[in-house]
């Protein structure tokens, strides 16, 4: 199953240009700057932007293709937009209701409790939209957007217009709508914290054409893309917890390259977890240091090595199966003599769990 | 106090702005919707034509309209033909005239809070599976409700108001086509002073608790632009 999108869409300043093909399943992020086009591409697969030239197959649904063209309110999706726009003539839950109506009973699969649970509104459901916060605002968006059972979610930027706060508020809520529920997500965003927390599918737009797209954990350490050279430059890393060391207070998790050492988080032994290791975080050696406080220490190949800025080095490693990503200086580089093929131990000082 | 001529200006009154106020809403919400959404590029025009009336002596809107309703003009004359009387001089002439001369007190405030709802609420409401139709009917006109009630009101009391257009269309027929204003000025003119203010402190009321209660119903009233 997967989805399949064809748009070229031409404005004054600006055009899109798009083929790309996605999976159906888990949240597909669509990354870039500003005014590249995601908003646009979004708002044409909702069939909100007018589109004549267009092919869009969502699974076995077809919403665009020649003069066909399946009219929004009959796609059965569901939509975000930035800003949480609730309906200022009805309260929280009749916005909640509003859609739900509108469904068959037969095509009703997320029941409105499950939204209102899984967004943690319950409170809030005799309250006006102007008597809630922004956060407040954003949640009752998603649950209404949730509740008519959508066979695919669009999300536009559903953070942007809150603060940091609010959005640690909501984040927690995204994770488990991507772990509690199978419906595949489109996440447009420039922020590349949120895209990591919860995309498992990137796609780059740059300048209204697709740049490149793949899984997350590839797509990042790509080096032949902008992703890998930023400040933040990381590799995402899927792991199982193994076991807890109580002694130490830590939590072990397993991934095919070893096991990392965290500090203790309270998740049963088994469950699933991405963890980010950034590229300024992890130092190459030669040998397995033996005198060292890092506990985070895996063999790896050196697959590719390419210079970053005039004094560092971009350094992408495969871990086991994984790649990972070093930021190393030239002289560093040309010490140790790094070249692809060479294997090396990869130190990595601090390791965060996503989820 | 009020004699039975001046009654039957107050019914004739009455009824003409009420016909007059249903129908301006009936098409003018359609148009005013269309208005509010669309990217035409001469929209601009009919944008003007609607505020004519704001701005023409409504002796001249009277006068082309007596032209074309009576039995020599094109409308009165296919009136005629088709076996009907001219319309000059009758009570639907009237509320030709009064649609027309109240429309742009009707159309404007509708097309103003059709405006201001933006496009959002509307994309959202399709994204949650609702028609156009159903769009229209859930979405924009309860946020435009404050729109309805000033185009009603408005529409109603400009129609109680108007004078010249009826006297030059209507031909002040008592029982007819005669309305309270031009009712007034028939006591002034015989001099009939304590009918005249009767009638005129009425319609100086009536009109005061028409405004005053669409402005504390709607505090984010806007009057009309010209």
């Amino acid at each position: 199953m997967s989805i399949e999108i064809r748009f070229r869409i031409e404005r004054d300043d600006f055009v899109l240009d798009v083929d790309m093909e996605i999976p159906a399943t888990g949240i597909t992020a669509v990354f870039g700057p500003s005014g590249c086009g995601k908003t646009t591409l979004l708002r044409a697969i909702a069939g909100l932007e007018p589109c004549r030239e267009g092919y869009l197959r969502v699974g076995e649904m077809l919403w665009q293709e020649g003069l066909h063209f399946v009219p929004p309110h009959k796609r059965p999706l569901g939509y975000v937009f930035q800003e949480a726009s609730l309906f200022a003539h009805l309260n929280v839950r009749r916005n909640l209701e509003y859609g739900v109506k509108r469904v068959p009973v037969s095509e009703r699969k997320v029941s409105m409790k499950r939204a209102i649970e899984l967004l943690g509104i319950g409170s809030l459901l005799d309250h006006s939209a102007d008597q809630l916060s922004g956060g407040e605002r954003q949640r009752v968006a998603i649950a209404r957007a949730l509740a008519v059972s959508p066979g695919i979610l669009l999300m536009d930027e559903p953070l942007a217009s809150l603060d940091q706060a609010r959005k640690q508020e909501i984040l927690p809520y995204l994770e488990s709508l991507h772990d509690e529920l199978d419906i595949p997500v489109i996440y447009v965003s420039h922020s590349p914290d949120e895209v990591a927390r919860l995309a498992d599918h990137l796609v780059l737009l740059e300048d209204g054409h697709v740049r490149d797209s793949g899984p997350i954990g590839e797509m990042l350490t790509r080096l032949d893309l902008p992703l890998a050279y930023g400040n933040d430059a990381e590799a995402l890393i899927e792991a199982v917890v193994a076991e807890h060391d109580d002694e130490y207070d830590l939590t072990l998790l397993d991934f095919s390259g070893g096991r990392f050492t965290v500090t203790h988080h309270d998740l049963p032994v088994g469950h699933p977890v991405r963890v980010r290791v950034t590229a300024r975080d992890v130092s190459l050696t030669l040998e397995h240091q033996s005198g060292t406080s890092i506990l985070n220490i895996f063999p790896a190949t050196i697959e590719e090595i390419t210079p970053a800025g005039n004094a560092q080095m971009m350094v992408k490693l495969i871990c086991g199966d994984v790649p990972m990503l070093a930021r190393v200086t030239r002289k560093s580089a040309s010490v140790l003599d790094l070249k692809p093929g060479k294997l090396v131990y990869a130190q990595a000082k601090s390791v965060a769990l996503l989820s | 106090m009020l004699n039975d001529a001046d009654l039957a200006a107050l019914a004739i009154t009455l009824k003409l702005a009420t016909v007059t106020t249903l129908i301006l809403l009936l098409l003018g919400t359609p148009f005013a919707w269309w208005m509010a959404r669309t990217r035409w590029r001469y929209k601009f025009m009919l944008e003007a034509v609607v505020a004519l009336p704001l701005v023409l002596p409504p002796t001249v809107l009277g006068f082309y309209l007596l032209v074309a309703l009576g039995p020599e003009g094109p409308v009165g004359g296919l009136m005629e033909r088709l076996g009907g009387e001219p319309l000059a001089f009758t009570f639907t002439g009237l509320v030709i005239g009064s649609v027309l001369y109240s429309m742009p007190f009707v159309v404007q405030p509708l097309q103003g809070a059709f405006a201001s709802i933006g496009q959002r609420p509307l994309e959202v409401a399709a994204t949650l599976r609702a028609s156009p139709l159903d769009r229209f009917f859930t979405v924009a006109a309860p946020l435009a409700r404050s729109g309805f009630l000033t185009a009603a009101v408005l529409g109603f009391a400009h129609t109680v108001g108007e004078f010249g257009v009826v006297l030059m269309i209507g031909g002040n027929i008592p029982g007819q086509t005669q309305v309270l204003s031009i009712a007034i000025y028939d006591h002034v003119e015989m001099l009939e002073y304590g009918h005249a203010h009767w009638l005129s402190g009425g319609l100086l009321i009536a009109s005061f608790l028409m405004l005053m209660t669409v402005y504390a119903l709607n505090r984010r009233f806007s009057l009309v632009r010209p």
